[in-house]
């Protein structure tokens, strides 16, 4: 196929995509994101809880969501509407664990869930802990 | 020479099961229902019923003109084609397992057709199943993932299609074309039309010109799941490089979905959608007399794809005659 450009054809014929309504749509929902769970935080911090702590409760409240919603089955249209608007947040985090356990729920304990749990996570795990490392390397000798 | 006539061999009868989705057209399906599970506890069972509720039904039908059926060529998209295999082992009858991706359809009736053409067999049925949520799971993300997909991309139809060949009937197997595995130079998982349109338009060609044949002898030329974009792709390269201009040219997987709806992304795709679309669409308008099928199969696994290798496909074409 090389004799004819072809990779020129099939560029011609891919269809657009909507990167910047992409891009703004993610940008929102991320945006009313972070908006919502400064709100929460502030609240809990009103009523007297420790910032730190509110921050985690927030957290904790995006994973169950994110968890909930996607085992009632709707989580997945969300996310494909408002693409890393929901992917980059905890609950993108939440919600590939979760789908994930859902594939393989009837695969067996250890076969299925144990083994296919982080199939998507399990790079984010892996590439934060190796990006952790080298940040604090890069910390410790430029810093001491 | 891959291309062969056959005398006397004819679809006599066939199954057709599809599940609706709200972007699904409404064809004349002998089967319709809308859940995945279709009563069963897992999707692969469902799937394994699915092809059972189409043989079944398919023999049902024809208890009285054939009291056994010499074979059955069946194949699926999962591995080790394990659905079909389930799915016999409720059945006394020959089996041989195939798989050309979406192709297999059409490499089951060329086989079959070989078959009974030799005599060696009476009669035999060509069965294959495709699930929305099993190729999911098998080839991209897992089903609840909400992974963005390309507009170009194609999404897998949910049916199981069974075909019955035998020496009599109303459409004709004229001959067929067995197609060679095509480098598509494409790496895009994304792009199925891309990876299939070359393998389409070297069985085309190859098919007209061992048959001796203009591409204006056939009343519709119709592909299997090349999509939106795999239709023009297909067009263009057979412009350019064979120097054939397809007029009475349609795709399965844009007639089975509704393409206004956005859901429907570039069109349907899966070894069942151009059964489907010709049993329960192009036959029942009786329009057209000579028609050639065309099945087009991306040969991808996830593994070879994430060694970035490029993606290779293949096509089989078989030619039918509607006769009145």
């Amino acid at each position: 196929m090389n004799d004819i450009n072809y990779k020129k054809i099939v560029k011609k014929y891919a269809p657009k995509e909507k990167k910047l309504k992409h891009a703004i749509s993610a940008f929102l929902v991320g945006g009313a994101l972070g908006l919502f769970s400064n709100i929460i935080t502030t609240f809990l911090n009103k009523m007297g809880m420790s910032i730190k702590d509110a921050t985690v409760v927030v957290l904790i409240l995006y994973i169950f969501l994110a968890t909930l919603f996607t085992s009632l089955g709707f989580f997945d249209d969300l996310v494909s509407k408002c693409f890393c608007g929901l992917i980059i947040p905890i609950t993108g985090f939440a919600h590939s664990i979760c789908s994930s356990i859902l594939d393989y729920k009837k695969d067996g304990l250890v076969t299925g869930i144990g083994s296919n749990a982080f199939k998507l996570a399990g790079s984010v795990i892996l590439y934060g802990v190796v990006a952790a490392f080298i940040l604090c390397l890069i910390k410790v000798i430029l810093y001491g | 020479m891959a291309s062969f006539k056959f005398k006397n061999v004819f679809l006599n009868d066939y199954y057709t099961l599809c599940y609706k989705n709200d972007f699904t057209n409404h064809f004349k399906f002998n089967y319709v229902f809308n859940d995945y599970y279709f009563g069963c506890k897992t999707l692969e069972k469902a799937e394994v019923k699915m092809q059972n509720t189409v043989l079944n039904n398919l023999i049902k039908n024809n208890l009285i003109k054939y009291s056994n059926i010499d074979l059955v060529v069946g194949g699926d998209l999962s591995n080790q084609i394990s659905f079909t295999n389930y799915n016999m082992q409720y059945f006394n009858i020959p089996f041989l397992g195939t798989y050309s991706a979406c192709a297999t359809f059409v490499e089951n009736i060329i086989i079959l057709a070989s078959l009974l053409e030799n005599n060696f067999i009476k009669n035999g049925i060509s069965l294959t199943s495709s699930h929305n949520l099993n190729s999911e799971k098998q080839f991209r993300f897992p089903i609840e993932y909400g992974s963005y997909k390309p507009i170009r991309t194609t999404i897998t139809a949910t049916g199981a299609v069974g075909a019955l060949l035998a020496r009599n009937g109303k459409i004709k197997i004229e001959s067929a074309t067995v197609g060679n595995v095509i480098n598509s130079t494409i790496k895009d998982v994304f792009d199925m039309g891309g990876v299939m349109a070359p393998a389409a338009a070297n069985t085309i060609a190859k098919h007209l010109k061992d048959l001796n044949r203009s591409v204006d002898y056939y009343d519709l030329i119709l592909t299997g799941d090349l999509g939106a974009c795999g239709k023009n792709i297909l067009k263009e390269i057979l412009e350019i490089k064979y120097k054939i201009h397809l007029k009475k040219y349609n795709d399965a997987g844009v007639l089975l979905y509704n393409m206004n709806n956005e859901k429907a992304k570039s069109g349907a795709s899966g070894p069942t959608v151009l059964p489907l679309v010709l049993f329960s669409k192009i036959l029942n308008q009786k329009k057209y007399k000579k028609i050639l099928i065309v099945g087009t199969g991306s040969l991808h696994t996830p593994v070879m794809v994430n060694q970035k290798n490029t993606i290779p496909s293949i096509a089989h074409a078989v030619s039918l005659e509607v006769e009145n």
